[in-house]
């Protein structure tokens, strides 16, 4: 300690000369000196702030941290991912003085903000995703995500209450890992209630495709589906055309109870506003920022949206018992024996895949019970 | 000289005069497109303002915001020439077929499959060539593969009677599809996960920027493009021929005139063209081809060539002010709360009063060459 302490006068005068840097350089002095109080945030989003979905979810999120003292918050919306997310993050550092960004696409991360975080080592940069490799990436980015798989489990609890066909229908983006998570722990959550129960599930090959969500929304409803949840960039459309169609809903990103408030039973929503809110106050202390950030329903990255009127009591009951439950940590929701819809075991008896289990980040399968196919 | 005038002074002015006559016919031939266009947009951003007004913001710090997020500064500058570099070749796959007659709106589908095409040829011989060889062959295949899709447009025009811009727009949504099933099948790298991508090019072998600026080399791939087009349509003969048969397509065939190897020939060039700029996006930008190719640049493009009335050369500055408008649409947003879709709401605004103007042509005297002949 005492060590550490001291300073010679070569290290002193290394000190002052590098303070005159400080004071000497204005971009220099906005981003360290005046760390501890002011700090400007960017936002990038894919689509509009307002989609009910996935960037109403982290512009949610960013709302919160405005309020925080200190704290200017830079947003921009309909960024695609090409050479525009990297000017606006340069323009961000350049124009507004941020330094501290949060691309929130996961297509913002290879190349762009990674071509961005090279030649910008003084800016930080955390991505919405789980893409950050130690000594590969920079050190100045990161990722953070959290663990939704769980939050569709408990919507597929208060789909199992409420379904009388016994079918529940997914309209899904893309056959991706995220996404068939998601799928399967849907099913699985319904099949908790009643093992009987089976997911159609349809693709739509876009993250926002609004007619052919729609559509297969409604191909779901005739085909007996009676509960509708999905996983595309907006939800907006599959819920107000299943609510439309009678069917029940279960929310996916965001809070979507206000389009469809008799239908709605719950949502598994995204809780940004705890992370961000974390980035930053470490940012104003000058702590050194998480690299890899991750969590679900017990470390406050996912919330559950109330219970709509739609839910019975019983359901309701078994609901919050399982959510209890994962909110002690340690809730698996994929455990053997599992199989897939083709007749492969995916999970062997015994084993169980808690939240943060690696295997899952490569799944490639629907389970028995999962109408559709990933190719 | 005998009949000079007693007075040299008289002979020597009416020499002088008509040595300008040239001049001023060629003045007022050119500042017909420049005046009556730089009026349309003045016109446009006088009700832009009205817009602004109307939801309670200032024009003022408006149009200072474009200005500082557009062209203030180096790095602004740089900005709006990044994003135009892909409206130079995508509104060339607009302009050229133009000339034609021809209305090809769907230049997208050009660029996606150009992506996949460059990515395609790329991966199995890097490592085998050096940069500048795979470079090439990837810019050749992206251009077969767009001037297949858009001369696919104009063949179906030409000898199946199938209107071009429906079968351009719906070419482009399968290409799309095409793209999206080879990025998600064929061609994916096992390694993209929850991003179905090809895999990435090493970083030698990508397009770099150009020398002392933070913008791609697609910038002057474009700029070539358009200049070399505009040496096509208005020095070579094929281009006088693809004028007559735009101009009217009955007597060009009467001249004896190849309409439908023009039509062919020019809206394959043009697909080359939209092909050629995605190849840049994954050469210079993605690194791999994937989802984020269709980024709408083919449909930025047709609002590019018809405000630059079809004029390769006018592409380019209008390219590099669509290109500012764009850059400055994030600062827009950011300063003024204003939502993304104000951008659009002046582009819409723009283009809608432009294609208003172009009636205004032919209906000034003081452009008519002809005056200035007469007059002085």
């Amino acid at each position: 300690m005492t060590k550490l302490l001291s300073m010679n006068r070569r290290n002193f005068l290394q000190a002052s000369a590098a303070g005159a840097l400080v004071t000497a350089a204005p971009g220099l002095l906005s981003s360290r000196a005046l760390a501890q109080t002011a700090l400007t945030v960017g936002f990038i989003y894919v689509g509009p702030k307002d989609d009910y979905g996935y960037n109403q979810a982290h512009a949610e999120g960013a709302a919160i941290i405005k309020a925080l003292p200190g704290i200017t918050v830079v947003e921009e919306e309909n960024v695609p991912e090409t050479v525009d997310v990297q000017k606006t993050m340069e323009s961000m550092i350049n124009l507004d003085g941020a330094t501290l960004l949060f691309p929130t696409s996961f297509g913002y991360f290879d190349p762009h903000m990674l071509a961005i975080a090279a030649k910008y080592p003084d800016i930080q940069f955390r991505h919405c995703g789980g893409l950050w490799q130690e000594g590969k990436n920079p050190a100045n980015t990161g990722s953070y995500f959290g663990y939704i798989n769980q939050g569709q489990y408990l919507n597929g609890i208060a789909a199992g209450y409420a379904t009388k066909s016994k079918k529940i229908g997914f309209v899904a983006a893309k056959p991706i890992p995220q996404v068939l998570q998601n799928i399967n722990a849907f099913l699985l959550g319904a099949r908790s209630v009643d093992p009987t129960i089976t997911c159609q599930v349809i693709f739509t090959g876009e993250w926002s495709l609004a007619v052919k969500e729609a559509e297969a929304t409604n191909a779901l409803v005739d085909q007996g589906a009676d509960v509708i949840t999905c996983h595309v960039d907006s939800p907006k459309v599959v819920v107000e055309t299943g609510a439309g169609r009678g069917a029940f809903i279960c929310g996916y990103h965001a809070n979507q109870s206000p389009l469809a408030p008799e239908k709605y039973l719950t949502g598994a929503e995204w809780a940004w506003g705890n992370v961000y809110s974390d980035f930053v106050k470490k940012a104003q202390a000058s702590e050194k920022l998480g690299n890899f950030v991750r969590g679900g329903l017990k470390d406050g990255f996912v919330k559950m949206s109330a219970l709509g009127p739609g839910v019975s009591a019983e359901g309701r009951k078994a609901f919050e018992a399982t959510q209890a439950n994962m909110m002690k940590g340690g809730f698996s929701v994929f455990k053997g024996p599992l199989k897939d819809n083709k007749g492969n075991v995916v999970v062997a008896e015994g084993k169980a895949f808690a939240e943060e289990a690696i295997e899952l980040e490569s799944m490639d399968y629907l389970v028995e019970g999962v109408v559709g196919s990933t190719s | 000289m005998t009949v000079e005038t007693s007075d040299p002074a008289i002979s020597i002015a009416s020499e002088k005069t008509a040595s300008l006559r040239p001049v001023l016919e060629w003045i007022a031939r050119r500042a017909e497109p420049i005046v009556i266009g730089l009026t349309a947009i003045l016109i446009g951003l006088a009700l832009f303002s009205l817009f602004i007004l109307a939801v309670g913001k200032s024009p003022a710090t408006l149009f200072q915001l474009m200005y500082t997020g557009g062209f203030g500064s180096w790095f602004s500058v740089q900005n709006s020439l990044s994003r135009a570099a892909p409206l130079l070749l995508t509104a060339l796959c607009v302009a050229l077929p133009a000339r034609l007659g021809l209305v090809i709106i769907g230049g997208e589908g050009a660029v996606v499959l150009g992506g996949v095409a460059a990515a395609a040829i790329a991966l199995p011989i890097v490592g085998t060539f050096p940069p500048i060889v795979v470079l090439v062959l990837m810019g050749i295949a992206a251009m077969v593969i767009g001037g297949i899709w858009i001369g696919l447009a104009g063949f179906l025009r030409h000898y199946r009677g199938v209107n071009e811009t429906i079968s351009s727009l719906l070419l482009a949504y399968i290409a799309i599809a095409l793209m999206n099933q080879f990025v998600e099948g064929l061609l994916r790298d096992p390694a993209s996960l929850n991003k179905p991508s090809t895999k990435p090019l090493p970083p030698e072998y990508m397009l770099g920027n150009i020398p002392g600026m933070d913008v791609h080399w697609g910038l002057v791939i474009g700029i070539v493009a358009c200049i070399v087009s505009w040496i096509l349509i208005e020095v070579t003969s094929y281009g006088f021929a693809a004028r007559i048969a735009g101009g009217n397509v009955r007597a060009a065939q009467i001249q004896g005139l190849p309409v439908g190897r023009l039509i062919a020939g020019f809206t394959a060039i043009a697909g080359s063209f939209a092909g050629l700029a995605g190849m840049v996006e994954v050469a210079a930008v993605q690194g791999s081809a994937n989802a984020s190719l269709a980024a709408g640049y083919g449909y930025t493009g047709i609002l590019v060539a018809f405000l630059a009335r079809h004029n390769p050369l006018a592409i380019i500055p209008v390219a590099i002010l669509l290109g500012g408008i764009d850059a400055s649409g994030g600062l827009i947003q950011r300063r003024m709360g204003l939502p993304d879709a104000t951008v659009l709401v002046l582009q819409g605004t723009l283009f809608i009063v432009i294609l208003f103007c172009e009636t205004f042509y032919g209906r000034f005297k003081i452009f008519n060459p002809d005056l200035w002949k007469r007059s002085l």
